[in-house]
């Protein structure tokens, strides 16, 4: 008890809280600017931390990063630019709803959900910490290699009314993601010699074009009056409609939440995958899976929470035992480590004051959401005055400026540019970009875990079963893949 | 929009103050570019933006670090190759560059650059889970001898450092290196995981990397291949003193620019380097986060990666891994 009004006073300082102020907005900033990541906010606000004490070195990486994966967001919607990786999964759902003039509905889903994912994630991780990071413990190569290839299957659900061309999409997605030396075997494939296809295809560029640039695209070719004004005429209250969101998707909202904090506490998935998952999900258990994809809230809804409840399930491992649970915390416990706050089951038993005071620095930050990001969109809502042909200019520079950024190389503005032209005539002739955007994001993951599984097993395909986890995915994997026919069979007439 | 223009004002104030607090030398007049060609966030990271805001102070210019990542480090080390050797453009290079040219990946190698300094050495060890049956190195390698092929290792890449510092030490001390299967992983944190999850059971590794697991009582270190024990973990013992073994073996980190650099630049970056490493921030910061830091003149350090390169280059032919 002692120890919680110790870290309330920690937190109340009110240098720590200008902190906390001031990383937020920094994160709002660069969450929104499509092609700079949560992760590279983290990395950026990394130096500056060096020269503050613990808890407010901490908030800053906490605050800032809660920020960023929400306000990734907003260009989502606004411009079908995701702001961040994490944005991606609904990305052409939220700009759909904003083309129907249901801008303010979205954006407000999206914050008022990131907030509420957030806030449970964190429910989460200061409750159930130690106890998850076991079961996190327990996952090796063979589960991980089930889990991804559930994650893959999602593709299907995703892009379920075109099956076959969403299948190919997805297929395209797992060959980009060969190329490159990042493989088990460190062997140079599709690279022609080159030192930056060395590296493998960059993923950010790649989304970024495959989502904005063929957008600008198809303004550029379509005729008619339509493409120069957006359906939005104005632009109403963001919180209006949220209360009753919420009471017509609670179990969602829950899904999501709880789904995204799960995959966040694994290491090596994070909010990303959380999202795309969530979006799967939402689609296959909703009443009414065919509005998925004209401009839906509901997806949104689960997995806008799904993302930032993932966000504070990376920090279960990371906390416990030091194995970053993502991107973001692999910084982040190199700052715990330079503030003397050693992960470990330790760091609950030497100082807890500290440790409680970043809990309450998580729900400060996803409570500080909503108004701070209330403003963000205030403010970014005004993109939507500026005429078309004035703003797809801008977008392509705003493109390539994001993809310049992520490596600092040329190269990578060519690969943004190539997946825009690819992306716009493959949606011209009905394949879906989603998948082939997920079939990047686990390529390697699925390829690496499959491999390092049968080195493991010398071969042997039973050894994917025989892990008491493992096998149950597996099987579990299977039944999701045979459902389809058995549903078939059962609802045949009979005669 | 007013208020956008306010912040702006602010970040140009801050931006024209940190510019002129600098001496008018001739050298350097503008930003300096430090590549670091691992991804944001990891050790090295670290270790290359600690050195950079310090550089910064002491050369009075902006360092920027610039993250050029990719192709297991090929790209980012041939970027500081390839830039204009005007001290615009200097890097923290790492020990994959004594490999990478064996895999023919690249034609650069140590001798490519103008060094100017190392800052930090961090030794492999072996390590295994907390509850397995060997307690010791010694009957680590016996198990290893006892039952060819049963124990698997990871921890890094194929071919990556961790995995030449097993085999090395593994063919020093007379045992086929094939009889411990290596299975590639992302990242030693990676490995760690399977270990844990009892995937596999051998990670070579450095301390600091397995420290949190060490400390959580999950894992445990058998010996260390250097020529004394680590500051972080003093009590696990050198492979000298475990199985009488002289291999040696570890990653390294060092600050380096491009070849034919102007002799005075030269000499204030080789001295803005020194004084960084000198200075009691990046000493505290290297004690906090674990890594050894050790010191090497530019001439010591040209020595080291050549005498490093020809024994890479031995021990990746003998495994099988170079080109």
């Amino acid at each position: 008890m002692e120890s919680i009004a110790l870290a309330f006073s920690l937190v109340a300082d009110p240098y720590v809280l200008g902190v906390i102020l001031a990383s937020s907005l920094f994160g709002l900033f660069v969450g929104a600017i499509p092609g700079l990541t949560a992760t590279m906010a983290t990395a950026l606000l990394v130096p500056v931390t060096f020269f503050m004490p613990s808890v407010p070195a901490v908030a800053a990486i906490v605050s800032c990063t809660a920020m960023a994966i929400f306000s990734g967001d907003i260009p989502g919607a606004l411009l079908r630019m995701p702001g961040t990786p994490a944005s991606a999964a609904y990305t052409d759902e939220a700009y759909r709803m904003t083309r129907k003039g249901q801008a303010e509905l979205v954006l407000g889903a999206g914050l008022v959900f990131s907030a509420i994912g957030g806030l449970l994630g964190t429910l989460v991780l200061v409750t159930a910490a130690p106890a998850l990071a076991e079961v996190a413990l327990n996952f090796s190569s063979f589960e991980y290699f089930w889990l991804v290839l559930l994650g893959l299957t999602c593709a299907v659900f995703i892009a379920s009314d075109r099956p076959l061309k969403g299948f190919v999409s997805l297929l395209l997605g797992l060959l980009l993601a060969t190329i490159g030396l990042n493989n088990p075997a460190a062997h140079p494939r599709f690279t022609f010699g080159s030192d930056d296809l060395l590296g493998g295809i960059s993923f950010i560029p790649l989304m970024v074009g495959m989502f904005a640039v063929s957008e600008v695209l198809r303004f550029v070719v379509s005729t008619g009056e339509s493409r120069l004004t957006l359906a939005q005429e104005r632009f109403g209250n963001v919180f209006a409609g949220q209360w009753a969101l919420i009471r017509r998707y609670p179990l969602a909202i829950f899904r999501g939440s709880a789904v995204g904090t799960a995959i966040g506490a694994l290491p090596g998935a994070g909010a990303d995958i959380a999202a795309w998952i969530s979006y799967a999900i939402s689609k296959r258990f909703s009443k009414t899976p065919e509005k998925f994809g004209t401009g839906h809230v509901e997806g949104v809804v689960e997995s806008g929470a799904a993302n930032n409840g993932a966000l504070s399930g990376a920090w279960i491992p990371a906390l416990v035992f030091g194995i970053p649970g993502d991107s973001i915390t692999a910084i982040a416990i190199g700052v715990l480590y330079m503030k003397g706050m050693n992960p470990g089951p330790a760091i609950f038993l030497n100082n807890p004051e500290n440790i409680y005071a970043v809990f309450i620095v998580f729900f400060l930050a996803n409570l500080l959401m909503l108004p701070l990001g209330l403003l963000a969109i205030r403010l970014y809502k005004q993109i939507l005055r500026v005429p078309r042909q004035a703003l797809m200019p801008v977008i392509l520079a705003f493109c390539m400026v994001g993809s310049f950024a992520i490596n600092n190389t040329a190269f990578d503005i060519g690969v943004m540019l190539v997946a825009g032209v690819a992306a716009f005539f493959m949606e011209r002739n009905g394949f879906p970009i989603a998948p082939l955007i997920l079939g990047v994001v686990l390529g390697s993951m699925f390829e690496e875990n499959f491999a390092t599984s049968l080195i493991k097993a010398e071969g042997s395909w039973l050894a994917f079963f025989e892990r008491p986890i493992a096998g149950a995915l597996g099987v579990f994997t299977i039944l999701v893949w045979l459902s389809p026919f058995a549903l078939r069979i059962l609802r045949r007439p009979r005669p | 929009m007013r208020l956008t223009g306010r912040y702006l004002g602010a970040f140009g104030a801050a931006i024209l103050m940190l510019a002129s607090g600098g001496a008018l030398a001739d050298y350097p007049n503008r930003p300096i570019t430090f590549i670091v060609p691992w991804g944001a966030g990891g050790g090295t990271d670290a270790v290359g933006r600690m050195l950079a805001t310090l550089m910064e102070r002491d050369l009075g210019k902006p360092v920027n670090v610039m993250n050029r990542t990719g192709g297991n480090g090929v790209v980012g080390h041939a970027a500081i190759v390839g830039a204009r050797p005007d001290g615009y453009t200097i890097g923290l290079i790492t020990s994959e560059i004594g490999m990478m040219h064996h895999q023919g990946l690249t034609r650069i190698s140590g001798a490519s650059f103008t060094p100017l300094g190392l800052v930090n050495i961090d030794p492999a060890a072996i390590q295994v889970r907390a509850d397995a049956p060997y307690k010791s190195l010694g009957e680590l390698l016996a198990a290893v001898r006892a039952q060819p092929g049963k124990l698997k290792a990871s921890g890094t890449g194929h071919g990556g450092s961790w995995h030449l510092s097993l085999y090395g030490l593994l063919l020093e001390q007379k045992i086929d290196p094939s009889t411990v299967p290596f299975v590639p992983s992302a990242s030693n944190a990676a490995g760690l995981l399977d270990l844990v999850a009892d995937g596999v059971q051998i990670i070579p590794g450095s301390h600091p990397e397995a420290r949190a697991l060490m400390e959580a009582g999950k894992v445990r270190s058998l010996a260390i291949m250097a020529d004394k024990p680590s500051a972080l973990f003093p009590q696990v013992p050198t492979v000298k003193q475990a199985v009488g073994s002289t291999w040696i073996s570890g990653v390294w980190r060092g600050v380096a620019a491009p070849r034919k650099l102007p002799r005075d630049v030269e000499a204030r970056l080789r001295m803005a380097v020194k004084k960084a490493y000198e200075s009691q921030e990046f000493q505290t910061f290297m004690k906090e986060r674990g890594f050894g830091s050790q010191w090497m003149e530019p001439e010591a350090f040209a020595q080291f990666m050549a005498r490093e390169d020809a024994q890479l280059g031995k021990l990746m032919k003998t495994v099988g891994l170079a080109k």
